[in-house]
């Protein structure tokens, strides 16, 4: 009964003080909207890393040959070429939890058509390469197991090589010439754009992994396995799986260093997700100092209110107002002031961020637990600064506030 | 008839620098249920915090106030509020309405502190106002109307609770002849019904209207005579 009345009471005081409460409120609905947008850029960065990331291949182990260390000097790490397609073959039988195992070996080449030339990556793979990485094709087929088994002349090209080596003509089925062999394209993959670091994806022809090793590079080892775990939380099993069965297979004894590197984009994943959300954090915080001057400018406004008042509190504990209930009254003000402001900083912060993203060209991700603490802080804000003003009224003296002019 | 206030030995003691000064100095005081006193005395006689002391809003340093026989000199801040709202009434020299409430509003505030339903609260302040003849101007904000008329308001707010005490201090030091005819017109009509009043005044025309009269002089009673007695206090 009393607490409704309260209620009205500082809802009318603060409609009666309209451009006041309005001024005060500001620093709230600043404060909520700068961390609710601020936490939006941050999540965006944080999602746009993160999707650059698995667009690398999620759950994806890379296994590379590691350095030369016999003796005094060491090489550069894939300078060992005891990593074997038998390798990859072995832990595709050998090791649970793997979807896809795709081992690669690479060299840059000459591709001649006709009369046009380019020069190109040559990357000799497995079927499983497609899936591995998510490659389409725009036209013709990709090679099949039996293509490696027999080493076929068989090459499928990006798209980039195809508009420099045929322009308007469809490569399928023409024959290309890579170190003075033949070739023929069996297929053109659709084009995947840059990587995130900066590679033209599409500037490769790929080829049959045996046709790479024996028939064009002459080599026995391979460049990397790229392994993909079935499951995220698998990621460390399998990883240790790995790395014992090629110590094993490599006879490397114990306590000696491994002549291979298990590198995991699950752990760099982490580190950058850790990173962007330190960023997140660090915008919020500071967004979050404008809520605590935000509700500074609330206690001031209020000791000043509590000042302008003195007589009516004087009043109103002349008749009977008790100490908690002239306390309630000014805090019930403080609270709505940051209740309203609170709610118009959401809308205002959902706004912004959504303006960034449209006209910013950057994406935004609006976090609901960042509204809900923004919120939250500004209720606490208003509660804690309309405390000392509150206790201030309550404690006055009602002969001395009767007196106050 | 029952006593209303039974003040014995009463000091108020405050510190001034080093020294002790006493604004009460031993103060006994009966006051009937029914009656009509007049408080007077000079500015810096001590009237004032007797009128607090009285009006619970201020306790005394030594001394024993019953109230109702109920001893009051060592409640709490709240207990006194509570004891203000449901058992004393005040009417102030300045009106003291709320600027931004309406008449009906401002006589209905001492029943939202007593917590009662909003229906209870509208009547109980309707009823007030209606016995000093303001019931027409109940939706009227303080400032449209006249100094009269606020302070009949006033009184109305100090009526509304039905308190066993109606404390006045000077309550027509702000208002002209005419409407210092009608407030005390008011005081004898609610008198007649059966109010205490206590009323602080330094004006002899306006004490002549109660039954009885006392002095306070130095922090002391040194007057205290009935209206019976013809006898005339000159407080200067």
């Amino acid at each position: 009964m009393l607490f409704t009345e309260l209620l009205k009471m500082a809802g009318l005081s603060l409609v009666a003080n309209k451009l006041r409460t309005l001024l005060t409120m500001l620093g709230i609905i600043i404060g909520v909207a700068a961390v609710i947008a601020m936490v939006s850029v941050g999540m965006g960065v944080k999602k746009n890393v993160v999707d650059s990331i698995s667009r690398l291949g999620s759950n994806m182990l890379i296994i590379m040959p590691g350095s030369f260390s016999r003796g005094g000097p060491r090489g550069a790490a894939g300078s060992v070429t005891t990593l074997t397609y038998a390798d990859a073959e072995v832990i595709k039988d050998k090791i649970k939890n793997i979807d896809y195992v795709s081992p690669t070996v690479q060299s840059s080449y000459q591709i001649v058509y006709g009369h046009e030339n380019w020069n190109s990556s040559v990357i000799g793979v497995i079927p499983e390469y497609v899936a591995i990485q998510s490659l389409e094709l725009s036209s013709g087929l990709f090679f099949s197991e039996h293509d490696v088994d027999v080493r076929n002349r068989v090459a499928v090209i990006g798209s980039t090589v195809a508009t420099n080596l045929f322009a308007s003509v469809n490569p399928v089925g023409k024959k290309i010439r890579i170190g003075n062999a033949p070739y023929t394209i069996i297929g053109v993959l659709a084009s995947k754009g840059q990587s995130s670091g900066g590679q033209d994806q599409d500037d490769v022809v790929l080829i049959p992994l045996t046709t790479a090793q024996e028939r064009l590079i002459g080599i026995t080892y391979v460049r990397s396995i790229n392994v993909q775990v079935s499951e995220a939380d698998k990621m460390d099993e399998v990883q240790s799986n790995i790395e014992k069965l090629l110590r094993q297979r490599h006879r490397i004894r114990a306590g000696a260093e491994d002549d291979f590197n298990v590198r995991n984009l699950t752990s760099l994943m982490e580190t950058m997700t850790s990173t962007t959300t330190m960023i997140t954090l660090l915008l919020g915080s500071i967004a979050g100092i404008s809520l605590i001057v935000g509700g500074i400018g609330i206690m001031n406004i209020m000791m000043v209110s509590v000042t302008e008042r003195t007589r009516e509190i004087g009043i109103r504990k002349a008749i009977g107002a008790t100490y908690s209930s002239i306390m309630l009254q000014f805090l019930i003000e403080s609270t709505m002031i940051s209740i309203i402001g609170g709610l118009i900083g959401i809308i205002i912060g959902i706004g912004a961020a959504q303006a960034i993203s449209k006209f910013g060209d950057f994406t935004t991700v609006i976090s609901g637990l960042s509204i809900v603490a923004s919120f939250g802080f500004s209720l606490f804000v208003g509660i804690f600064f309309g405390m000392l003003p509150a206790r201030k009224a309550a404690r006055l003296d009602p002969i001395d506030a009767l007196r106050y002019e | 008839m029952s006593n209303v206030v039974t003040i014995t030995g009463v000091k108020k003691l405050y510190k001034m620098g080093s020294e002790i000064v006493a604004a009460l100095n031993g103060v006994d005081l009966k006051i009937d249920a029914g009656e009509f006193v007049a408080l007077m005395g000079p500015s810096g006689s001590g009237k004032s915090t007797l009128m607090n002391i009285l009006g619970c809003l201020d306790r005394p340093t030594v001394g024993s106030y019953k109230l109702l026989g109920q001893e009051v000199s060592g409640l709490s801040d709240d207990e006194l509020a509570r004891i203000r709202n449901k058992t004393i009434g005040f009417v102030f020299q300045n009106f003291n309405l709320l600027p931004k409430l309406t008449s009906l509003e401002n006589v209905a505030l001492p029943a939202v502190y007593a917590g009662l339903s909003n229906k209870e609260r509208l009547s109980m302040a309707m009823d007030a106002l209606k016995k000093v003849s303001l019931a027409d101007r109940a939706e009227h904000l303080p400032s449209e109307l006249s100094g009269g008329q606020r302070q009949r308001v006033a009184i109305a707010r100090a009526i509304a609770m039905k308190p066993s005490i109606i404390m006045a201090d000077e309550p027509t030091g702000n208002l002209d002849t005419k409407s210092t005819g009608e407030i005390m017109e008011i005081f004898r009509e609610l008198h007649a019904a059966g109010s205490t009043i206590i009323l602080v005044t330094h004006e002899p025309d306006i004490a002549q209207a109660a039954d009885r009269q006392i002095l306070v002089k130095d922090g002391q009673i040194v007057k205290d005579i009935t209206k019976d007695s013809h006898e005339i206090i000159d407080i200067v």
